[in-house]
């Protein structure tokens, strides 16, 4: 039932497109009509799907790696002083640096592969991880802390009995954003350069234009990032403490 | 359990060089509940967090020793208002935190004892959320148990509950602390009047010790002496206050 709006807005978002379409009989190549769009969707469904199964890849690969390396940086920043007083500011600035203007050299140096989509996805969402998930840990109950004081417990009993498990719903919203800017990473590293992939495809097919193509490319790339998003956000639940 | 030692508290304490409470003395006696009254800010939570070791934002210049010259904060159980339940952990989980945190294996014949105990036998798999204030309060007072430490500070456990399930709760914390050290922090004369061996008034004058009722603990909440005692305890408390 939950979808049914979302659904309704989508037709009706459709509708109008082929409205404007129709009335202002623009040509294929400035703006192909859903059907038109549909129909070289279907068309190309073998090449489409073989360049969404490698961003995908990048994607997932990136996903994983970033959460990791966040989670990481997170729990060292909250357990250690040094860390706080040395990463902190080296973590503001690396998010000042837009991470668009990394790509090429990314890829001058990781190559045209799977590798430097991998990074770009990883970087960009690196600092959304860590620093939810940062946050998290710096704002655990100061009650549950003296009660841990008070049963002698060590720092390090404290941090995985007390601050993670009260930081979770803060590290589930970091992977919730990570999820929906992961995608956009890997693509951005496909433009810059790539021969394969959703966003090599759209690049390709807007150069001869083959708007239709692109069109179609860009739509599966929409589906597949509102896929992954509804797919972390069933999986992160029980962490945000939803459910129950 | 060890036996329970006396504790003393001597001294005054400063937030960046103003005065939060004037040079005070402040014994418990071994074995036996006190009952520290006083209005908000006065700094009686204060005293309570400095017997536990815990941090206070104030500079406390003084002493806290026990009776039988030991460590005083290794000997303490803690119970605030808040019952601090961890959320994601069951019942069960909750009550055996202590031994979890220091990598200890539970005791589980204490443990299972403990849930009779506080009637919460059925409840042991629930979460915190699935339970009432009362429950959630009997948990906590379990935690509090299963540490088995011969003194205990309570700061206003039992404030948060409606009036009913506050007159079990200090029914069951009387029977249940019973040859322990306790203070309780409180700001309900009623509740003084109702636990303490001793009662003691704090204000910004200091400390004022008040002849607690005859009868044993925990007192009929209709025992008339013990209303006349709520009543003196408030008039003072008003008093002080003006």
């Amino acid at each position: 039932m939950r979808y049914v709006p979302a659904l309704a807005a989508t037709v009706f978002a459709i509708g109008v497109w082929q409205v404007i379409v129709s009335l202002t009989g623009l040509p294929r190549f400035i703006l192909p009509g859903p059907l038109l769009v549909a129909e070289t969707w279907w068309q190309n469904r073998a090449v489409i799907a073989e360049h969404t199964l490698i961003t995908a890849i990048e994607v997932l690969i990136g996903l994983g790696c970033g959460a990791a390396l966040g989670i990481a940086t997170a729990i060292q920043l909250a357990t250690s002083r040094m860390a706080r007083v040395l990463v902190q500011p080296m973590l503001v600035f690396t998010q000042a640096l837009p991470v668009f203007a990394l790509a090429p050299i990314l890829t001058l140096w990781l190559g045209y592969g799977l590798w430097s989509k991998v990074a770009m996805a990883v970087l960009i969402i690196y600092f959304p991880v860590t620093s939810s998930f940062f946050d998290g840990l710096m704002r655990t109950p100061p009650g549950y802390l003296d009660l841990a004081r008070t049963m002698q417990a060590s720092p390090r009993a404290v941090l995985w009995h007390i601050r993670v498990p009260a930081a979770l719903p803060s590290l589930a919203s970091g992977l919730r954003l990570a999820a929906v800017y992961a995608p956009i990473g890997a693509v951005i590293g496909e433009w810059v350069g790539a021969s394969k992939g959703l966003g090599y495809l759209m690049l390709l097919a807007n150069g001869r234009a083959k708007t239709d193509l692109m069109f179609a490319a860009m739509l599966t790339l929409g589906v597949f990032s509102v896929l992954l998003h509804i797919a972390v956000r069933k999986a992160t639940t029980r962490m945000a403490g939803e459910g129950h | 359990m060890t036996p329970a030692p006396g504790i003393t508290v001597e001294g005054q304490a400063t937030i960046d060089g103003a005065q939060l409470f004037a040079p005070l003395s402040l014994s418990l006696a071994a074995g036996q509940w006190t009952c520290l009254l006083g209005g908000s800010g006065v700094g009686k939570s204060t005293v309570l967090r400095l017997i536990a070791g815990l941090r206070t934002g104030a500079d406390f210049d003084g002493i806290i020793r026990a009776s039988d010259g030991g460590e005083v904060v290794p000997r303490v159980g803690y119970m605030a208002q808040d019952d601090l339940l961890l959320p994601w952990a069951t019942v069960t989980q909750n009550i055996i935190l202590g031994a979890r945190l220091r990598g200890e294996k539970p005791d589980t014949a204490r443990l299972e004892r403990l849930l009779g105990r506080v009637r919460l036998t059925d409840h042991a798999g629930k979460k915190p959320a699935e339970l009432s204030g009362g429950q959630r309060q009997r948990v906590a007072l379990a935690r509090t148990l299963m540490e088995d430490k011969p003194v205990i500070l309570l700061d206003e456990p039992f404030s948060a509950l409606d009036a009913r399930t506050r007159a079990d709760m200090q029914d069951l914390a009387v029977e249940l602390l019973r040859g322990r050290t306790v203070l309780l922090v409180t700001h309900d004369p009623g509740e003084a009047a109702r636990l303490g061996h001793s009662i003691v008034v704090m204000s910004e004058a200091g400390l004022t010790p008040c002849a607690p009722p005859a009868a044993e603990t925990p007192r009929k909440v209709d025992d008339l002496e013990t209303l006349a005692a709520q009543g003196a305890l408030l008039r003072l408390l008003r008093e002080e206050a003006a």
